[in-house]
């Protein structure tokens, strides 16, 4: 099994990776098939199709317009926006949680099918934020749903998100596994 | 002519400003048949004209039907809080005059029972404003057909704005994992709310060392007699 040419080392793009590219392409080109891991396939095609939930509750939602759009360009990481939470596998809560928005984050959150993440982006996601003490805000979208990433700034800017989404990339290479939870 | 909101604190000084006329015209209009006491805001630049609930619709008609003022426009209806007084709330409301490119604030107070009338069959843009401020004060509307809250949460219990409201409310909202659904409960912060000192040099300290030069160059207060119409 020692021989089996696959990016064992995940070795980033230069001459290496070359190599085991060339050995991977000579491997199908002879044999017509390829050996790998199933679970790191598995996690290789979860964190490149990562499709958000789009959830911009309030000012935060602009530089996550931002990353999505033409500079950051979030469809290089196979990260296209979704209009339903059936289809989505991550959601990006961007914005203030307001009590009355929280049934329907909840509602939304519960309708993701599995495998789900949540990143909170912005100071009022994470722990209400400005409005911390005020009567009508969540003081932190944790106290609805269960959060993997959190982005700090208010608001953060696209490169913060675009960098939270690589972190919750690395989150679920290191953590992911096929196995229902 | 010059607008009036547009000239700031410096429209309301001559003798026979564009406020000035417009009051006088108001006047006319009116001609005494309604108790309307007439003010200024912002420094002269502006009309209010504090009122009764009892006169309310009938002044607000004069005003948006008289061709010679024509304030086809309600841009906003909102509340005030005074709790030291025995009618604690005022209603403001802002009027604009397109033809006459003029604005006009209308002031009615009342308390938390006594209803105010309506403006929603003279503007029917008034039917979220007078909801909102119902919402946020507490403030009765009588003929409004659908007097619901507009902002806050469904069961939302007090009204935000009032100043006895406490800033944190009530209750705060979580998921109950065991319930299965997000649940309320009584309000229990984690970190208490931060009380400022001002006694401390770092935040009281409002000349910084070496910059003493920049009260010297501070714009005077504004004179006496021109804030005399500025209350609300």
């Amino acid at each position: 099994m020692s021989d089996l040419a696959w990016n064992r080392e995940a070795a980033p793009p230069g001459a290496q990776q070359d190599a085991v590219l060339r050995a991977v392409t000579g491997e199908i080109e002879e044999k017509g098939f390829v050996v790998a891991n199933l679970d790191k396939v598995v996690n290789w095609a979860r964190t490149g199709s990562l499709w958000p939930m789009t959830f911009g509750l309030a000012c935060c939602a602009v530089p996550m317009i931002h990353a999505y759009m033409a500079r950051y360009d979030l469809d290089r990481f196979g990260i296209i926006p979704r209009g339903s939470p059936r289809q989505s596998d991550v959601m990006i809560v961007a914005g203030t949680l307001t009590n009355k928005m929280a049934p329907a984050l909840r509602k939304v959150y519960d309708q993701m099918s599995e495998p789900r993440w949540v990143i909170s982006m912005g100071s009022c996601a994470n722990g209400g934020g400005y409005y911390h003490y005020s009567y009508s805000v969540v003081r932190g979208c944790d106290r609805i749903v269960p959060v993997d990433i959190y982005v700090p700034g208010c608001p953060p800017t696209a490169e913060a998100l675009v960098y939270g989404i690589l972190q919750l990339q690395r989150k679920i290479r290191r953590t992911g596994t096929i196995l229902r939870g | 002519m010059a607008s009036s909101s547009c000239n700031g604190r410096f429209a309301g000084r001559g003798p026979s400003s564009v406020v000035d006329v417009l009051e006088s015209e108001i006047r006319a209009v009116l001609a005494d048949r309604l108790p309307v006491e007439f003010g200024r805001a912002r420094y002269g630049a502006e009309l209010v004209l504090h009122t009764t609930r009892d006169s309310l619709l009938p002044l607000m008609l004069a005003l948006r039907d008289s061709p010679a003022l024509d304030f086809a426009q309600l841009m906003d209806v909102c509340g005030v809080d005074w709790p030291e007084r025995p009618e604690r709330f005022d209603v403001v409301y802002n009027l604009l005059s397109l033809t006459r490119n003029e604005r006009v604030t209308v002031i009615v107070p009342t308390d938390e029972a006594q209803p105010v009338p309506s403006v929603a069959p003279i503007w029917p843009t008034a039917t979220w404003f007078e909801r909102e401020t119902w919402d946020m004060y507490g403030v009765v509307f009588a003929g409004l057909a659908d007097l619901r809250r507009l902002l806050t949460d469904y069961g939302f219990e007090g009204h935000p704005l009032r100043k006895d409201f406490p800033l944190t409310g009530y209750v705060e909202v979580r998921y109950d994992e065991e319930a299965g659904r997000v649940v309320q409960e009584p309000v229990k912060l984690t970190q208490d709310f931060r009380s400022f000192d001002f006694m401390s040099p770092w935040e009281a300290m409002t000349s910084l060392p070496g910059d003493e030069k920049v009260h010297l160059n501070r714009l005077p207060p504004p004179e006496p007699a021109q804030t005399e119409g500025d209350k609300p």
